[in-house]
């Protein structure tokens, strides 16, 4: 099935990527109760699931079939093989390791496009994979930061369920930052570069449909108002649901609440870490006049010209090696830290999510229990269709909970250790520009007492 | 230091041992807290061929350590006196206290009065000083035979050595370049420490804001499973880092001091140049003196008034005078002349006796500086290569705690 499918599918997304959404869209706003989304979270487990999305899909879209490939367990073992020698530093994943890698994806080189209309920077999205829903096992294109914003909302509407990792801030503040300033657009870069790993590493998440033609369609069909309106039906759903639950599961709870204490310390690293940058640079600015008075009363000195020369010279080693630390901290520190604050938002809104849909299930029950009393009706499919949307919900959760918690934890481990590292670096250059000062003007001072030995 | 066999520090151990808050009235008869030091002298041998007699161990106060120095300064021109410690804390970053009687600027001024006695007492001329070795020995009396030497009289020179810089008209080229010397060095000197200072506050900063590394560490761990003993040591070690600049700047404040004691010293190397001034303009005003009695002789003897004057005047209107008159007035002068040139004479020599003399010094001065000052730098940058090693150290050991997450 998978083979047959996969002849069409290269050009399909095209045109098929905004249709079978822009479909559950509308079916989503007749019966609110939100049984045409329910059945897609329950791909959680791979293969099945993902027939599971794709019936409906079929079923909405009058029986298109070239939606009907699953994430076929054949090819992911095929993969297994193939690839199993190609992880590399980014196997440090867990998840890596016991799940075969067949996507890669990279975002780089930035262009800057002028027309009349605006001014836009684009990204070159490669992908490379062994994938059988992909008709090349190369791809290359370029793409703005709407399109990953358009993939990233899709995402969210077709999988409820899942943790989508977080894009950088769409808005910045106008005057204070410089959209095409190098720095901003490496920065966006480096964020759009994770944001698309962290989707194509996902079980789940990286065999969306949306995810393919994002990847691989030269032109993407975007129909951003009905994205707007799922939006506006969802806000107004979450708006409704204002119920409080009966019984939580402390687990949940417990991840609220980690979520925001982590925040909150998060906030506190990035201002500790801004804080350090504005500190640094005041610093260097003295110590660049340190450095130059040296220089300066040099001028004035016979004998000691060079040893003042030479400290001059070390202050400006060390200037150099301040500045290459402030740098370095601003492009890797700052950007994992608000990635993880976003993170974080995104974690905050599935939490909410299956709130609701708890809320939901124990609203019908109790409806259900009540008219069983009167009169002896058996519990409707309804209530049962929403018990299962809350399992599947509660079960994507706790995987994209225990993965994100995974990748946290080498994230920090890798963007604290390099930190260490470059301070360690920053004395180390320090130490030895001051070393070669000191055993230069320890040998002339011992060949001056040698002089005057012999005198 | 110890330059001359005269030289008293070969004779004599000297410490400034002590130092002392107390409270009293001063002269207007107000209540005020000052620092007292305790000088303690002892013999440089212990028993070796008894020496100089040991006396007391007095305690003196910042303006009487003051007093000897200017009573130094006056009483040895040619000679480039060693400066006191500061009178307040200067060039201050804002965590250090500018309080005089703060415990670190009191110890950090007893190891300044210290070093000045011990600099005094290793020069050839001024440690043979009576007044100075009084001053180390004798607890009482001792203010009061410095004010009987009269150098105060002498010391009057301030204003007018003023009006002698504008006046001098051949001055000594050597002096004039060891004034612009002295200017340079003053202004490189405190200029320095006055950018330092801001660079001990900014690096006070950088080191203290990690200090909150520590704290939102030790805090997040409290959340974390496997993260949380990783970062919880991390964390200490943060705080380690952020503690030990309190060390460091101590440490450099040390080389602050070397520092200023190099830009007091200028204000001793100016204070040379102003005397030579002074000598100067008054050798200037002796030959020029000299040089009107002499054409006063000439016009006596001639009778020809080249110039108009009164004299001329008054000897028109009052008819020449006598003989007799003349005569004597001539003598007079001849006397007066004679006395002028003796003057000029020894004008000259003490000219170029201060000359000879202080030329020694300063060149004495400038070996001590090019020595100290290179000593001084290269313990500044041996300072800096253990500030790296720590700041190593630190990052090292938290690199290892968070390798362990």
């Amino acid at each position: 099935m998978s083979v047959g499918a996969a002849a069409p599918r290269g050009l399909q997304p095209v045109t098929e990527a905004t249709h079978p959404l822009s479909a559950a869209q509308e079916t989503l706003s007749p019966a609110p109760d939100g049984t045409a989304i329910c059945h897609i979270p329950s791909n959680n487990n791979g293969s099945g699931g993902g027939g599971g999305g794709d019936k409906e899909a079929t079923a909405l879209t009058n029986g298109t079939p070239v939606e009907t490939s699953s994430p076929a367990s054949a090819s992911s073992l095929l993969n297994r093989l193939q690839l199993d020698d190609d992880q590399d530093a980014d196997a440090l994943d867990l998840y890596a390791s016991t799940e075969t890698r067949d996507l890669f994806v990279t975002v780089d080189d930035p262009k800057k496009h002028v027309s009349t209309m605006e001014t836009y920077i684009t990204y070159r999205v490669s992908t490379k994979t062994t994938r059988i829903e992909f008709q090349l096992p190369e791809y290359s294109l370029r793409r703005r930061y709407q399109d990953f914003d358009w993939l990233r909302m899709k995402l969210e509407d077709s999988q409820p369920t899942h943790l989508i990792p977080p894009l950088p801030e769409k808005f910045v503040m106008k005057g204070v930052v410089d959209r095409f300033s190098e720095e901003f657009v490496e920065t966006r870069m480096k964020a759009l570069d994770k944001f698309l790993k962290r989707v194509a590493d996902h079980p789940v998440l990286s065999f969306n449909p949306h995810l393919n033609a994002f990847l691989t369609a030269k032109d993407l069909n975007k129909r951003q108002g009905l994205a707007l309106l799922t939006k506006v039906g969802e806000s107004v759903k979450q708006a409704a649901g204002g119920y409080k639950l009966r019984g939580r599961p402390a687990e949940y709870s417990a991840m609220g609440e980690y979520l925001d204490t982590f925040n909150q310390k998060l906030g506190t690293l990035d201002r500790i870490a801004q804080r350090i940058l504005k500190e640094q640079t005041e610093y260097l600015v003295e110590l660049r006049e340190y450095g130059s008075v040296y220089a300066g009363w040099a001028g004035s000195e016979d004998s000691l010209r060079q040893p003042l020369e030479g400290v001059a010279g070390c202050v400006s080693t060390c200037c150099g090696a301040m500045e290459d630390l402030s740098e370095n901290m601003s492009q890797d520190l700052l950007p994992v830290l608000r990635e993880y604050v976003l993170y974080i938002e995104s974690m905050k809104n599935v939490l909410k999510k299956r709130d609701q849909s708890q809320a939901e299930y124990e609203g019908r029950l109790e409806a259900a229990v009540i008219r069983k009393q009167e009169d002896k009706t058996p519990v409707p499919v309804e209530v049962e269709k929403c018990q299962d949307r809350l399992e599947c919900f509660n079960a994507d959760l706790k995987a994209d909970w225990e993965r994100w918690q995974s990748n946290k934890r080498q994230d920090f481990k890798q963007l604290l250790t390099s930190m260490a590292d470059k301070n360690v670096n920053y004395y180390e250059k320090c130490q030895s520009a001051w070393e070669s000062l000191v055993s230069m003007l320890q040998d002339d001072q011992a060949e001056n007492t040698n002089e005057t030995n012999c005198d | 230091m110890v330059e001359r066999e005269t030289a008293l520090l070969r004779k004599i151990d000297i410490n400034v041992a002590e130092s002392e808050k107390r409270t009293g009235k001063n002269t207007v008869n107000m209540q005020e807290t000052y620092t007292v030091y305790l000088i303690e002298t002892r013999p440089a041998d212990a028993g070796a061929e008894g020496g100089l007699p040991v006396g007391d161990s007095p305690w003196r106060r910042y303006s009487e350590f003051e007093l000897l120095r200017t009573f130094l300064l006056v009483t040895y021109p040619y000679v480039v006196v060693p400066p006191l410690p500061e009178k307040r804390a200067e060039f201050v970053w804002h965590r250090m206290s500018a309080d005089n009687l703060d415990p670190d600027f009191v110890e950090r001024r007893r190891m300044g009065l210290e070093n000045f006695l011990m600099r005094v007492a290793s020069h050839s001329a001024l440690s043979n000083d009576k007044i100075f070795y009084q001053f180390l020995t004798e607890e009482k009396g001792w203010r009061e035979s410095v004010l009987e030497t009269g150098f105060q009289d002498k010391a009057d020179s301030r204003l007018k050595s003023l009006s002698a810089m504008f006046r001098v008209k051949n001055p000594d080229k050597c002096f004039t370049d060891l004034k612009q010397y002295s200017d340079e060095l003053n202004s490189a000197i405190s200029h320095l420490l006055r950018v330092r200072a801001k660079v001990a506050d900014r690096m006070y900063g950088v080191y203290k804001v990690h200090g909150n590394y520590g704290r939102v560490f030790s805090e997040w761990s409290a959340i974390e499973k496997e993260m949380g003993d990783g970062l919880q040591s991390a964390g200490h070690h943060m705080d380690t880092h952020s503690a030990s600049v309190d060390d460091i700047l101590e440490e450099e404040e040390h080389y602050a001091d070397q520092l200023k004691e190099y830009l007091f010293y200028t204000d001793a190397l100016r204070s040379v140049c102003r005397k030579h001034e002074l000598m100067q303009y008054e050798l200037e005003m002796a030959v020029m003196d000299l040089a009107n009695k002499k054409q006063q002789r000439e016009e006596l003897t001639s009778g020809a008034v080249r110039v108009f004057s009164l004299k001329g005047m008054s000897s028109k209107l009052f008819g020449q005078e006598s003989p007799e008159q003349r005569e004597s007035r001539l003598a007079a002068l001849e006397l007066s002349i004679e006395t002028s040139e003796e003057g000029v004479l020894d004008k000259n020599s003490e000219c170029r006796d201060f000359m000879r003399m202080s030329w020694e010094e300063v060149k004495r001065f400038k070996e001590q500086k090019d020595r100290e000052l290179r000593e001084a730098l290269i313990s500044y940058a041996i300072m800096q290569i253990s500030m790296c090693k720590k700041g190593i150290q630190v990052w090292s050991n938290a690199k290892e705690c968070f390798n362990k997450m």
